[in-house]
């Protein structure tokens, strides 16, 4: 599937749709969106990019296997189930830093659950689709 | 608008009973889908059903002040939705395995697996 | 006494991983366990037998009324010194019996469980504690019964023992839960004081209907005796220890047990002596026919069994001194002729008593244990046995006016086929010319011939001490199964009257039988004719018909077909849904809500319902896969109608990847064939289209209910308050559920590592080939 087109507009899109993936991800506490579809946007677009310009390129661009991100992702969403213990409080109780952000809002350990959540889609859906796709049999 | 999705389930839930009583494997994991598709609907037809208010809290209020619609059957819906993309990714590696190996779709010649290479 | 039986437990406990780490010499240590249980409930006699008890009480299960309770009274106490008593000569016998066993460890295992169930049976004062034990005892059985277990026929008869002891313990817990109550209470010794309260209630004929079910399959009376002769497949010990002092009379222990608590009415007593009486001549007329000598054995054991059951229900004093007695009597008797039954297999190979004679030539000690076992059984003069058929005599002729006849002659009959019996066992094998074949036999170690003949001289001593026999074991038990004070007093010698005659007269009769009846395969063989009247062949029955049905069941309903156990399941679901519908009863169908739908929303259901249409008809996968991703965007589209934007951007993007792997793994495979008949189509296509509507009309039927929304209230109005989030959908997922989505993440991860797995590490393997 390498066309011109394609892959001229990929090298857009791709940027674009990490952009907008994260843009997701932030304002998931306030408006639609969150981890999942954050997540879900993200590995749609290098699954775009590997359509275009195949699996292994995509690859070198992620740097890393993704299988390697889900634990990464595992990991932050549990340091922020964890996280209240240090201060005394069951697990889970949301902490949040006092001052408001521009444009994201008030960030709490919620949105590092969620980051968590948006890692582990990640790692998992391209897992998933580069393992079938470079495995030929 | 509940009729409309009521009869929506239902014949989803009717596609996905006739595909699972196929002997084709694809059709099989196909009818698993679409009975995932039709529980979604079900669980959320049984929350109440409004249009065009989500239930996302205007910026300005701290809580709902109008209606809004059920959020519980949504978040369950939602988990649901990725739950089964995962369900489906490793059905389908499944059977790319058994086709591998049977050379064949067909259910009933699974029942007398070769013996070597399981 | 806690610890006797827990000692019993621990020991098998640990034999199991280190039974086979002792040494053959080191295995005498074994003995010691039911040794020096045997000498602690010797200290007890002076005690027991001026009339006291001794009672412990652990708490184990309070609120259940289930509790620990221990109570050594003289029927206890008599049981505890036969079980530890024989069993230390078994335990000494089975240690040169089994001496070169590959399974010599689970042996002893077993048999050590046995003995604390047997323990704990005869000392239990709470109804559930009895219950445990003997099922316990059924349990353990069944493995000795079962200890060869590469024999198919021993398999079964453990098996058959199973089924049939098994079957009797549900009866006996239905019928304690029942008597418990009754009297509102679950201690033993405290139900005598409720006697009256008992057997005046509705339920006591089936109180005692189920508790002498439980008796009865354990203690093998007609109809369920046939458990026992094939329990003699057994090895040789274990038929002497569980056919003479203990499994069997478990159920004459619960009689005994419970006499005073139930019995006393015509019912009780009517059932005892007839299921008794039939029992004891039936069972002795066959081991006349046998000429297996266990089996010989194995069937003069259900007939005593049947003169105890018979002479526990006839209940007088007399009875029941006759019982106590012929108990004690019964088990040095029979254990004896076991093991020398086992000593006669074990060197010359054979049981077949047409083939055995003169062994006395080379087996002395064994000849005069087997001899003194023999006489006692037949009540020859200064043994045992002499004393408890004379009893047994006293009690049918005072049994009152119209029935002493009958019952005694009955007795007579009974008694002189045992004579003979006991002839047969004891006196034949080692009697007459020694054939060839058997020239060669050594005596075997003394560890063999030993405990039956100190067994046969016990039996001989306390024939020629009655007196103080009967009042260190029999007085205070035949007192515990009367409920009062019996004044037992044994006698050697009564003087000339009809008892003594009565006595010869069987002794006579019974050595006369002994020489007219020729056991011969024959008659084995004319007795196999009367086969399907039997109560054994009725279970084969049951069991074979059983067996079919489960056969046929499963031929018809696990045919290995994935879609005929859908179409199964289904068709089962659609009914009960069906039902609870119907009875739920009429379904309201709002049809206002229709006419506020847009142009839009009736475009997409359109769309929708072609794409469902087009994916069942088409056969290229392509279309298939093409229209499965149109429903799924149609849902989209739904979910964003009805307000819920998260579901739909979620819906889509899975939509899109879902399309994506399935391309990329599906494009390779060929076109749908057409597989199924028009028939089964057309069936399909009801199936499916009944379990559409059923949903549907579920869906209407709930809708219509009036549903909680206290959580989703709880979450919309928090959202914020608490969880600082305007969006309660992914406030839910990420702080209120959070734990959930932490765990569906782990889940995802599972099935990622799985697909990878399944594909990489697959490779990696076919790589190497």
């Amino acid at each position: 599937m390498r066309s011109i087109i394609l892959q001229t507009a990929t090298r857009y899109l791709l940027p674009i749709l990490l952009l907008f993936s994260i843009f997701l991800l932030l304002r998931g506490h306030y408006y639609p969106g969150g981890g999942f579809v954050g997540g879900l946007v993200a590995s749609i677009a290098f699954v775009l990019h590997s359509f275009t310009n195949g699996t292994d390129a995509t690859m070198k661009l992620l740097g890393r296997k993704p299988l390697s991100l889900i634990p990464i992702g595992l990991g932050i969403s549990a340091f922020s189930v964890i996280l209240p213990l240090f201060f005394g409080l069951p697990p889970m109780t949301g902490l949040w830093v006092q001052e408001k952000f521009p444009l994201i809002g008030l960030i709490g350990s919620s949105l590092f659950f969620d980051i968590g959540v948006y890692l582990v889609v990640i790692g998992v859906v391209l897992t998933i689709l580069f393992t079938i796709s470079l495995t030929d049999d | 608008m509940e009729l409309l999705l009521i009869i929506v389930l239902g014949l989803l839930y009717a596609g996905g009973v006739y595909f699972i009583l196929r002997r084709s494997m694809v059709k099989l994991l196909l009818g698993i889908m679409l009975l995932g598709s039709a529980t979604n609907i079900l669980i959320f037809v049984l929350g109440s059903i409004v249009k065009g208010s989500p239930p996302v809290i205007d910026a300005d209020h701290d809580t709902f002040s109008g209606i809004y619609a059920d959020p519980v059957p949504q978040a369950l819906i939602l988990t649901a939705i990725v739950i089964s993309f995962a369900l489906t990714a490793f059905a389908i590696v499944l059977l790319k395995r058994v086709y591998a190996l049977v050379q064949t779709d067909d259910l009933d010649n699974l029942n007398t697996p070769e013996e070597e290479d399981i | 006494m806690l610890f006797t039986i827990l000692s019993g437990l621990i020991v098998s406990l640990l034999l199991l991983p280190f039974g086979r780490m002792l040494k053959s010499k080191q295995r005498i240590l074994l003995v010691v366990l039911p040794a020096a249980l045997f000498l602690f409930y010797l200290q007890y006699i002076p005690a027991v037998s001026s009339g006291r008890f001794l009672l412990q009480s652990t708490p184990w299960i309070p609120s259940l009324a289930t509790n620990l309770d221990f109570r050594l009274d003289g029927l206890s106490l008599l049981f505890a010194l036969l079980i530890t008593g024989i069993g230390t000569a078994i335990f000494f016998y089975a240690r040169a019996y089994l001496k070169d066993h590959p399974y010599f460890n689970r042996f002893f295992g077993y048999l050590c469980l046995f003995m604390s169930a047997m323990l704990g049976i005869v000392l239990a004062d709470n109804i559930f504690l009895l219950f445990v034990f003997w099922e316990l005892t059924s349990i353990s059985s069944f493995f000795l019964i079962g200890f060869n277990n590469n024999d198919p026929a021993s398999r079964k008869s453990a098996i058959t023992a199973l089924t049939i002891t098994g079957m009797g313990g549900f009866f006996l817990l239905a019928g304690l839960i029942l008597l418990g109550n009754i009297s509102g209470t679950y201690t033993i010794s405290e139900l005598i004081h409720s006697r009256n309260i008992i057997i005046h209630h509705p339920l006591y004929p089936l109180v005692l209907g189920l508790l002498c079910m439980g008796a009865f399959t354990k203690s093998a009376q007609f109809p369920f005796h046939f458990w026992l002769p094939g329990a003699m497949k057994a090895p040789t010990p274990v038929s002497a220890y569980l056919h003479s002092a203990t499994m069997v009379k478990a159920g004459i222990y619960l009689l005994a047990r419970f006499n005073p608590i139930l019995g006393g009415t015509d019912l009780w007593s009517n059932t005892l002596m007839i299921a008794g009486g039939f029992t004891m001549l039936y069972a002795a007329f066959h081991s006349l026919l046998r000429t297996d000598l266990k089996s010989i054995l194995a069937y003069s054991t259900i007939s005593a069994l049947g003169i105890l059951t018979f002479l526990i229900g006839l209940g007088t004093r007399e009875a029941v001194i006759a019982a106590s007695v012929f108990i004690l009597v019964h088990a040095l008797y029979k254990a004896t002729l076991f093991l020398v039954t086992g000593i006669i297999d074990h060197e010359a190979h054979t049981r077949d008593i047409t083939r055995l004679a003169g062994l006395r030539k080379v087996l002395l000690p064994v000849a005069i244990a087997g001899l003194l076992a023999a006489i006692s059984s037949a009540g020859v003069p200064l043994t045992f046995g002499f004393i408890g058929k004379d009893l047994i005599y006293e009690a049918t002729l005072h049994a009152g006016a119209s029935l002493s006849f009958i019952l005694t002659a009955l007795a007579i009959a009974t008694n002189t086929g045992l004579v003979a019996a006991g002839f047969m066992a004891g006196i034949k094998p080692f009697s007459g010319k020694l054939p060839v074949e058997f020239e060669k036999i050594h005596l075997p170690s003394a560890s063999l011939w030993l405990p039956p003949l100190i067994l046969a001289v016990a039996g001989l001593i306390f024939g020629c001490i009655p007196g103080i026999a009967g009042q260190l074991f029999s007085l205070q038990a035949a007192n515990a199964i009367f409920g009062s004070d019996t004044q037992l007093h044994l006698k050697l010698w009564h003087g000339f009257n009809l008892v003594l005659l009565l006595s010869l007269a069987t002794l006579a009769a019974g050595t006369f039988l002994y020489y007219i009846n020729k056991p011969s395969g024959k008659k084995q063989h004319f007795i196999q004719k009367f086969n399907p009247l039997s109560p054994e062949f009725a279970l084969n029955r049951f069991a074979n018909g059983i067996f079919g049905f489960s056969t046929w069941y499963t031929g018809k309903f696990h045919n290995g077909y994935l879609r005929s156990y859908h179409l199964k399941i289904l068709l089962f679901a659609e009914m009960l849904l069906a039902y609870k519908l119907w009875l739920s009863g009429p379904i309201k169908i709002d049809f206002y809500g229709l006419a506020m739908l847009s142009i839009y929303e009736i475009a997409v259901v359109v769309i929708l319902i072609g794409a469902l249409v087009m994916m069942i008809l088409t056969q290229s996968r392509l279309t298939a896969v093409v229209s499965m991703s149109i429903i799924g965007y149609c849902t989209c589209l739904m979910f964003v109608f009805y307000s819920a934007p998260d579901l739909a951007m979620t819906q889509f993007t899975i939509d899109t990847l879902t399309t994506v792997l399935f391309v990329l793994v599906l494009y390779k495979l060929p076109p749908f064939l057409n597989l199924a008949t028009t028939w089964e189509r057309y069936r399909d296509i009801a199936v499916s289209l009944g379990f559409g509507v059923i949903l549907s009309l579920v869906a209407l039927q709930v809708h219509h209910e009036a549903i909680s929304t206290q959580t989703s209230e709880f979450y919309a109005n928090n959202s914020y308050i608490l969880a600082k989030g305007k969006n309660v959908v992914n406030v839910i997922l990420v702080d209120f559920r959070g734990i959930d989505t932490m765990f569906e993440t782990v889940v995802l991860s599972i099935a990622a590592i799985g697909v990878y797995s399944l594909l990489r590490l697959r490779l990696k393997t076919s790589e190497k080939e």
